[in-house]
């Protein structure tokens, strides 16, 4: 907002944003032009400024050499499994705990928002036992309640039941983990407790079953936060790295983000900057355009997220 | 705790609406958290065997490991540094960004992108930047400022590496907040003070920047997150924790004794500090935002 005119100020604002924006782009540009060139050019010291004319070679070697085309569909299934999952679990839940009276509710508020803020990050060995293992926790009870001894005595020799169900190097277990957030479910929860008591009022007195009102009504209503919720949740599942390197053992399963680290030059090979740089904007480019494209929907959405 | 005057009376539907989101939070966060906390007091041979149980000793042995506690000063200093670099950045870019009438939308669509771009990218961006054979900026460093640059050698200069890859992602999500916080605020007020002939920088230091504390608090809180245990990535992808430990922060820490060196106890005693500092974090969080309720209502 200019209050006043300060011609020197303003010629500062303006200086300051476009030097802000040359310097914010410049890894980007730099990482296009070096996209474009050829090996003896890209390590050529200072690295030529001027397109070369290798794009299109240097993507497609990035592709093939990355395996990029399996990694970017693993990528995309991860993305939009965490995604759909996130956004159908919390708007369920947000309605369950804002539109109902039941015995466990407040328990079950606290037990989702306890959750809040951690992140995958701060308990990654037991989640991967858990993901390893499924039913770890009922093999646990088994073996506490001495199970193992009666059925033994029961049917007269020596058996050991284990059970196993294992998510690694699937993509259930790539997602799954991943849903249990309650950052979505506290946002919607927000936003149900903004839309008028009336609106719920009319369609009881209209007969309306819970569902209805939850489809007809609610689900309508909330399009702009879900839209903001997928933009957001789109790239933190795009841009998962810990998890899925911990998850994945079979380089098939793997995402691209965390493939991308083979297309780095060591030092003993050959400097593929240019192969490398190609593969980047290859597997940045997603979650860019979804950020880009969306941009009014997920600012939105982001700054909701604070309230 | 806050629900609808009008609310449905319908009895098995609300436990069935909320039953996915309780199981998965039970098997993916309950469980681990128990088990990673029962784990903490246990010590397990490497075959992993035969477990012991402990009480704190974990905990004391990794209090006075001289490893973990260079982690913990390393991390600080690497999240105060990302914390200061790119808050001061977005913080500038939005409140010269709300100064231009035209082109606000152009401007943030510009300066919004590396938001989008996964850490570990980012560290690759930056590497590539840095590099010390083919890196522009470390070419300009050595050619004209005469610095001896590598970060794959020195600790000081990978430091530096990491940190710039953090904050610069960091800067659109801190200025996107700023930016939103900037223009929430009541144009009146500043017009005020511009009559009553305060210049442009004691209005900034006076008015907007009290209005803007709240925001100032979360975008600090969420820089903080997010150089604790998303630059997981940029770490792995970059330095691997290198050169010598220089860059071992905590949350690679947990990893590697856990996942490479298999020493569970460790880790997990890791995880339940970390798990105990981000708690922190989010009650402190909470106490404040309820404040600012009271204070803006």
């Amino acid at each position: 907002m200019m209050v006043e005119k300060t011609p020197v100020l303003d010629t500062f604002t303006y200086v300051s944003l476009v030097v802000g924006i040359v310097v914010v782009g410049f890894p980007i540009l730099y990482a296009v032009i070096a996209a474009t060139l050829s090996i003896e050019e890209v390590s050529r010291v200072p690295m030529s400024m001027i397109p070369g004319d290798q794009l299109f070679n240097n993507l497609s070697e990035a592709w093939n050499r990355g395996d990029l085309g399996t990694q970017l569909f693993n990528s995309f299934v991860m993305a939009s499994g965490i995604t759909i999952g996130k956004i159908v679990v919390s708007l369920f839940g947000a309605f369950s705990i804002v539109y109902f009276d039941y015995r466990l509710r407040s328990v079950a508020f606290a037990a989702v928002f306890c959750t809040l803020m951690l992140p995958v990050e701060v308990r990654i060995l037991p989640t991967y036992e858990m993901a390893a293992n499924l039913f770890g926790p009922l093999q646990s009870v088994w073996s506490a309640l001495g199970l193992d001894g009666i059925v033994s005595w029961f049917v007269g020799h020596d058996i050991e039941v284990s059970l196993e169900f294992s998510l690694l190097d699937s993509y259930a277990g790539l997602i799954l983990p991943l849903t249990a957030s309650a950052t979505c479910t506290f946002l919607f929860r927000q936003f149900f407790l903004t839309i008028p008591e009336e609106l719920c009022e009319a369609a009881k007195m209209d007969g309306a079953s819970p569902m209805t009102f939850f489809w007809k009504i609610l689900f309508p209503l909330s399009k702009t936060n879900i839209a903001a919720l997928v933009v957001i949740e789109f790239v933190y599942g795009w841009n998962q790295y810990l998890w899925p390197l911990l998850i994945t053992t079979n380089p098939k399963m793997t995402t691209a983000v965390i493939g991308l680290h083979h297309l780095l030059p060591s030092p003993e090979d050959p400097p593929d900057w240019h192969i490398a740089m190609a593969g980047a904007l290859i597997v940045m480019l997603p979650p860019v355009l979804v950020v880009l494209f969306m941009q009014r929907w997920f600012v939105k959405g982001l700054v909701e997220r604070e309230k | 705790m806050l629900k609808k005057r009008s609310y449905f009376h319908t009895r098995s539907l609300p436990y069935l609406l909320i039953l996915p989101q309780i199981l998965i939070t039970l098997t993916f966060f309950y469980w681990p958290a128990i088990q990673g906390i029962v784990a903490s007091f246990q010590i397990s041979d490497p075959f992993g065997f035969r477990t012991t149980f402990v009480w704190f000793d974990n905990f004391v042995a990794l209090f006075t490991d001289p490893l973990y506690l260079k982690s913990i000063v390393t991390t600080l200093f690497f999240s105060g540094s990302v914390a200061i670099v790119s808050i001061a950045c977005g913080l500038f870019l939005a409140s010269m960004a709300n100064r231009v009438l035209k082109f606000t939308t152009m401007t943030r669509t510009l300066l919004i992108w590396p938001y989008a771009i996964a850490p570990a990218i980012s560290g690759i961006l930056w590497l590539f930047l840095l590099h010390p054979s083919y890196g522009v900026v470390a070419i300009g460093l050595e050619n004209w400022l005469d610095i001896d640059w590598n970060p794959l050698l020195k600790s000081s200069n990978a430091m530096l590496m990491i940190v710039m890859a953090s904050a610069w992602k960091n800067i659109s999500y801190n200025f996107v907040f700023f930016l939103a916080g900037l223009q929430a605020i009541p144009k009146s007020l500043i017009e005020a003070a511009a009559i009553d002939g305060a210049s442009p920088f004691r209005r900034f230091w006076t008015i907007t920047f009290p209005l803007l504390s709240p925001t100032f608090f979360f975008v600090t809180v969420m820089t903080i997150i997010f150089s604790f245990f998303e630059s997981f990535g940029i770490i792995h992808a970059v330095t691997q924790g290198g050169p010598g430990g220089s860059t071992n922060i905590l949350v690679y820490k947990v990893y590697q004794d856990g996942f490479i060196g298999l020493n569970l106890g460790s880790s997990s005693a890791q995880s339940v500090v970390l798990m105990g500092l981000i708690i922190l974090i989010t009650v402190l969080q909470f106490k404040y935002v309820e404040r600012k309720v009271q204070y803006t209502g």
